[in-house]
C-alpha cells in the first residue's frame, strides 16, 4: 500500500544549518574563509596569486580550488608558498556547504588567516548556496562588459565585495566603470567595490586593506 | 543551470527520513518549486531520471513538480503583482521598491512509500 509522507522541507535549509555551523568552527579557530566567485576566466586564481605574495608573509593564506576549468591552480598557489587543496566537483556547478567542509578538513588549517575557496567559475549558481564563508567576493573583468549586473543580478545581490578587475585593459574595452558601479550599487548599496589589476598591482592595496580590517 | 546539485540535495534528504524511518523503497517525491528559482523543470526531470538509477532506494522513483506562482509586493502603493511579467517594477505605481513575495522555493512535499 503506497502511503505518502508529508515532509515540507525546504532543500537549501539543510545545506544552510551547515553553513552556519561551518561559519561558527571556523570563526572560533580565527581563519576567515571567503568564498571567491566569477565566471570562469574572469581571474580568480590570477587575483589569488597576487594576494598571496603580497601578504602571505604576514597573514598565512590556505586556498581550496573548486575550479573545474583549472585542475592546474591547486599546484600554481602551492608554488608561490600557501596551502592548496583541488578539490573534484563532479561537473557540480556550484559549492555547497558540505563540499567546502570536507574540503577543508583535508587541509592543515593551523595558523591559517584566511581560507579562500576559489569557487566554480559560473556567475549564476554558486550565488544560491550558502558555501560557510564568512564574506562572499565576486570578480567582474573589464572584458565581460559593464552589463553583467543587469543579466545576473542575483550575485550582485548577495556579495559584499565587488572586484572589477583587468582594469589594465579598459582602453581596449568599451565599459563604462561609472555606470556599471551604479548599477551594481542600485541592486546592492552595501556592497564594498573594488577596481584592481592583477597584472599591474594597480588598486590591490585597498582590497588587502579590505582583507586585513575583515581578519578575526 | 544547477539541477543536478538540486537532484542531489533532495535525495540526500530523502534518504536521511527513509533511512529514520526504516523505508526501503520511495515510489514518488513531490517537489515544490517557484517559478522564478531558476530551475528549468525539464533538466530537473532529465537529471532526476539519471540520478534515482543510482540508487536501489530510488529506483524507478518518479519527480512531480508543482510549481509555485512568483508574487511581488510593492512596499510603496501596497499591491501584489505578477512577477515574471512585470520584473521589479510595480506595473501599479512604477515603484522599485518591491520585494518577491514567494517564487523561489524549492520545497520537498512530501513522498511516497
Ligand atoms: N590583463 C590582465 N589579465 C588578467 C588579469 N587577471 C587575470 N588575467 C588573465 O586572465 C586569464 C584567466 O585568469 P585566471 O586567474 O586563470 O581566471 P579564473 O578562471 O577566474 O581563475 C589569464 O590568462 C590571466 O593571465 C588582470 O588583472 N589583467
Ligand atoms: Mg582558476
Ligand atoms: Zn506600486
Amino acid at each position: 500500500m503506497a502511503k505518502v509522507i508529508e515532509l515540507n522541507k525546504s532543500i537549501t535549509e539543510s545545506n544552510d544549518r551547515d553553513a552556519q555551523q561551518l561559519r561558527e568552527e571556523l570563526q572560533e579557530k580565527g581563519v576567515l574563509l571567503i568564498n571567491l566567485m566569477s565566471s570562469p576566466g574572469s581571474g580568480k586564481t590570477t587575483l589569488l596569486s597576487r594576494t598571496i605574495t603580497d601578504m602571505h608573509r604576514e597573514v598565512p593564506i590556505a586556498v581550496l580550488e573548486a575550479d573545474i576549468e583549472s585542475a592546474v591552480d591547486a599546484e600554481h598557489i602551492e608554488a608561490l608558498g600557501a596551502s592548496a587543496l583541488q578539490v573534484h566537483t563532479d561537473g557540480m556547478c556550484h559549492m555547497d556547504a558540505g563540499m567546502t567542509k570536507r574540503g577543508l578538513e583535508g587541509m592543515d588549517l593551523s595558523g591559517i588567516r584566511i581560507a579562500f575557496l576559489e569557487n566554480v567559475g559560473n556567475l549564476i549558481c554558486p550565488a544560491e548556496f550558502d558555501t560557510g564563508a564568512h564574506k562572499n567576493v565576486m570578480i567582474l573583468s573589464i572584458p565581460e562588459g559593464d552589463d553583467k549586473p543587469l543579466k545576473y543580478p542575483l550575485m550582485f545581490s548577495m556579495a559584499d565585495v565587488l572586484l572589477i578587475t583587468k582594469i589594465d585593459t579598459k582602453q581596449y574595452f568599451n565599459f563604462d566603470m561609472e555606470q556599471c558601479m551604479e548599477r551594481v550599487r542600485h541592486l546592492n548599496p552595501k556592497i564594498e567595490i573594488f577596481p584592481v589589476s592583477a597584472e599591474t598591482g594597480e588598486g590591490m592595496k585597498a582590497w588587502e586593506d579590505w582583507l586585513r580590517k575583515s581578519l578575526f | 543551470m544547477h539541477e543536478l546539485g538540486v537532484v542531489f540535495h533532495v535525495i540526500d534528504n530523502v534518504k536521511e527520513v527513509t533511512k529514520e524511518q526504516g523505508i526501503n523503497h520511495v515510489e514518488a517525491v513531490t517537489l515544490q518549486l517557484g517559478t522564478v528559482s531558476s530551475v528549468i523543470p525539464a533538466y530537473l526531470q532529465d537529471c532526476w531520471k539519471w540520478a534515482v538509477g543510482r540508487e536501489a532506494l530510488m529506483k524507478d522513483c518518479a519527480l512531480i513538480i508543482e510549481p509555485i506562482e512568483a508574487i511581488t509586493f510593492c512596499e510603496d502603493c501596497k499591491e501584489e503583482y505578477d512577477t515574471i511579467r512585470y520584473g521589479k517594477v510595480c506595473p501599479h505605481c512604477g515603484s522599485e521598491h518591491t520585494y518577491l513575495l514567494q517564487g523561489n522555493e524549492f520545497i520537498i512535499k512530501d513522498i511516497t512509500v
